[in-house]
């Protein structure tokens, strides 16, 4: 089990999120996410200048297993799109958090204080295991 | 967290029964709303709750899938290894080198006595007679008298008092109760024998068999020259030229006891433990049907890509026959490949020049590296043809093709 870095922040629906210097957040699905789902084949990314409201669906993972939908964890407007995942989705199983989704212009950025922090999704893993 | 499928979907079978590869079915989508993936929360919740709510089955190997570091998931009620992990390198060895399944959820059935021809005759759709040379197989369907598929299954004509059986995992305990039925109407004097005893190991693979002449000794004389679809009985073993991955290989059965030590010694001569995944891109991609999906007891066998195992010509009676006869099929089995970017799933709509269809079985092909399906379409489209499926929100073309999509590591499209 890899331990959520400390510099994310995290949703329930496993999604992780990293503040950047300059005020964007960067966007990817956690480990944990992509161990379940298994190796995968394919990911459809938002496009650039989307606006976005938190819990909306944005963006799909799927592995040879399943599809699975990524929720918006902010709201905000897509900056840009990793679209190298496009032809080689298998990064995100690779490492997790090294393979970014795509980035947004949160509205508010002080709305990323209201995510997990990594003690608080390591909890929500943990729940999952009882 | 809306929109995402209920639990109650999730966990439903959709046909009414239990089968064992309900759990693509379900990681696959919805029947209803078709297109509808699953959010990451949902699959997990998916996932914890088949762990945690079913007492499950095991197979004689099932520590050792757990000391391999195998994903074990509920697979019809059997606790089984999806993948050891990575579902696609294991695909990957099986089309390049060699794999290994544990198949032991399936049973074996002998029928032991001078009535088991012509039990058979009546029991089973294709033509029994068809099985002239001692350990040759045929594969066919069981039906009901409505010409629904009660199950799909392997014969093996040992001799002329003894046939086996295998069937699914799944639709094992409706089978023997179907099976012990018609044999008190039909042949009361023959034994029926479930082999809860036997485990089954499917070793397939350009290199297969030669790795299990490496492990089972003097095995090679016996099996060397053993054709397509023969088995023969030799020491322990019962060894099949089987299989369900369109490589070459073996499918072996043995005594459960004896299995772990079998399964290490094969792992110790190079051959790679593989899972359930691997099993179904690969019968996939073979363009195999798998019972459940791409027919079941709601579907005419003959709309199922079965017509080539359904004996309607000879004057032989057999159940389900004269539903047949009245049935003739209106739609046709085929297979797809997407033209788009994503992923054909399951239960997908596909709409055609002369109507709508449905998606039986759909995934993404590692060999390919192209997603690939078998879809249930009207008569009329013949490969070649476009089509159009709704994945989610958008229309993405896929081409007709003729299946099987790769034999013998080769694509064939």
């Amino acid at each position: 089990m890899t331990i959520p870095p400390a510099n994310l922040k995290f949703t329930k629906s496993h999604e992780w999120v990293r503040l950047e210097d300059d005020g964007s957040v960067t966007i990817g699905i956690t480990h944990h996410a992509q161990e379940l789902l298994g190796d995968m084949v394919f990911v459809e990314m938002p496009e650039k200048g989307r606006k976005l409201k938190q819990g909306e669906e944005c963006a799909v993972v799927e592995s040879v297993k399943a599809a699975a939908d990524v929720y918006a964890p902010l709201t905000g407007e897509v900056l840009t799109a990793n679209n190298d995942l496009e032809a080689s989705p298998e990064k995100i199983n690779e490492d997790a958090y090294a393979a970014w989704l795509f980035k947004l212009k949160p509205a508010n950025t002080a709305d990323i204080g209201n995510l997990l922090d990594a003690a608080g999704y390591q909890k929500v893993l943990d729940a999952e295991d009882h | 967290m809306t929109g995402n499928l209920e639990r109650a979907d999730i966990i439903r079978p959709p046909k009414g029964h239990t089968e064992p590869h309900q759990m693509f079915c379900y990681l696959s989508g919805n029947k209803d709303r078709g297109v509808k993936s699953l959010n990451l929360y949902s699959l997990i919740s998916l996932f914890l709750f088949l762990e945690l709510s079913i007492v499950l089955k095991t197979t004689p190997l099932n520590q050792t899938h757990r000391k391999m570091n195998a994903k074990m998931v509920d697979f019809g009620g059997w606790d089984m290894p999806l993948h050891y992990g990575s579902q696609l390198d294991e695909h990957h060895k099986v089309r390049s080198d060699a794999g290994m399944f544990d198949v032991s959820h399936m049973l074996a059935v002998d029928l032991e006595g001078d009535s088991a021809r012509p039990f058979l005759r009546q029991l089973v759709a294709n033509n029994i007679d068809k099985l002239a040379q001692p350990g040759k197989a045929l594969y066919s369907c069981m039906l009901n008298p409505q010409g629904g598929v009660i199950d799909d299954l392997i014969i093996y004509f040992l001799t002329e008092s003894f046939f086996r059986i295998v069937v699914n995992a799944g639709t094992a305990e409706k089978d023997m109760a179907w099976m012990l039925a018609r044999r008190d109407e039909l042949a009361p004097a023959l034994k029926i024998t479930p082999r809860h005893d036997l485990a089954m190991i499917a070793i397939q693979g350009p290199n297969a068999r030669t790795k299990v002449w490496q492990v089972i000794a003097d095995s090679r004389a016996v099996t060397e020259d053993l054709k397509p679809f023969h088995a023969v009985s030799f020491d322990r073993y019962f060894i099949a030229r089987t299989g369900y991955t369109g490589e070459d290989g073996f499918e072996i059965m043995l005594p459960s006891v004896d299995a772990d030590k079998f399964w290490h010694a094969l792992h110790a001569a190079g051959v790679a433990p593989a899972g359930l995944g691997a099993r179904d891109t690969l019968r996939l991609e073979a363009g195999m049907n798998l019972y459940g999906q791409d027919m079941d007891e709601t579907a005419n066998p003959l709309e199922s890509g079965l017509g080539w195992t359904i004996d309607l010509k000879s004057e032989r009676d057999f159940i389900g026959k004269t539903a047949l006869l009245a049935s003739p099929a209106k739609q046709q089995l085929t297979g797809l490949i997407l033209l788009d970017r994503g992923v054909l799933r399951n239960h997908q709509a596909v709409t055609t020049g002369s109507g709508q269809g449905e998606i039986t079985s759909g995934g993404f092909s590692p060999t390919l590296n192209q997603s690939i399906a078998l879809a249930r379409l009207p008569l009329g489209i013949v490969a070649g043809d476009e089509v159009q499926v709704v994945v989610r929100d958008k229309t993405l073309r896929a081409k007709v093709v003729k299946y099987p999509f790769v034999r013998n590591g080769k694509s064939l499209v």
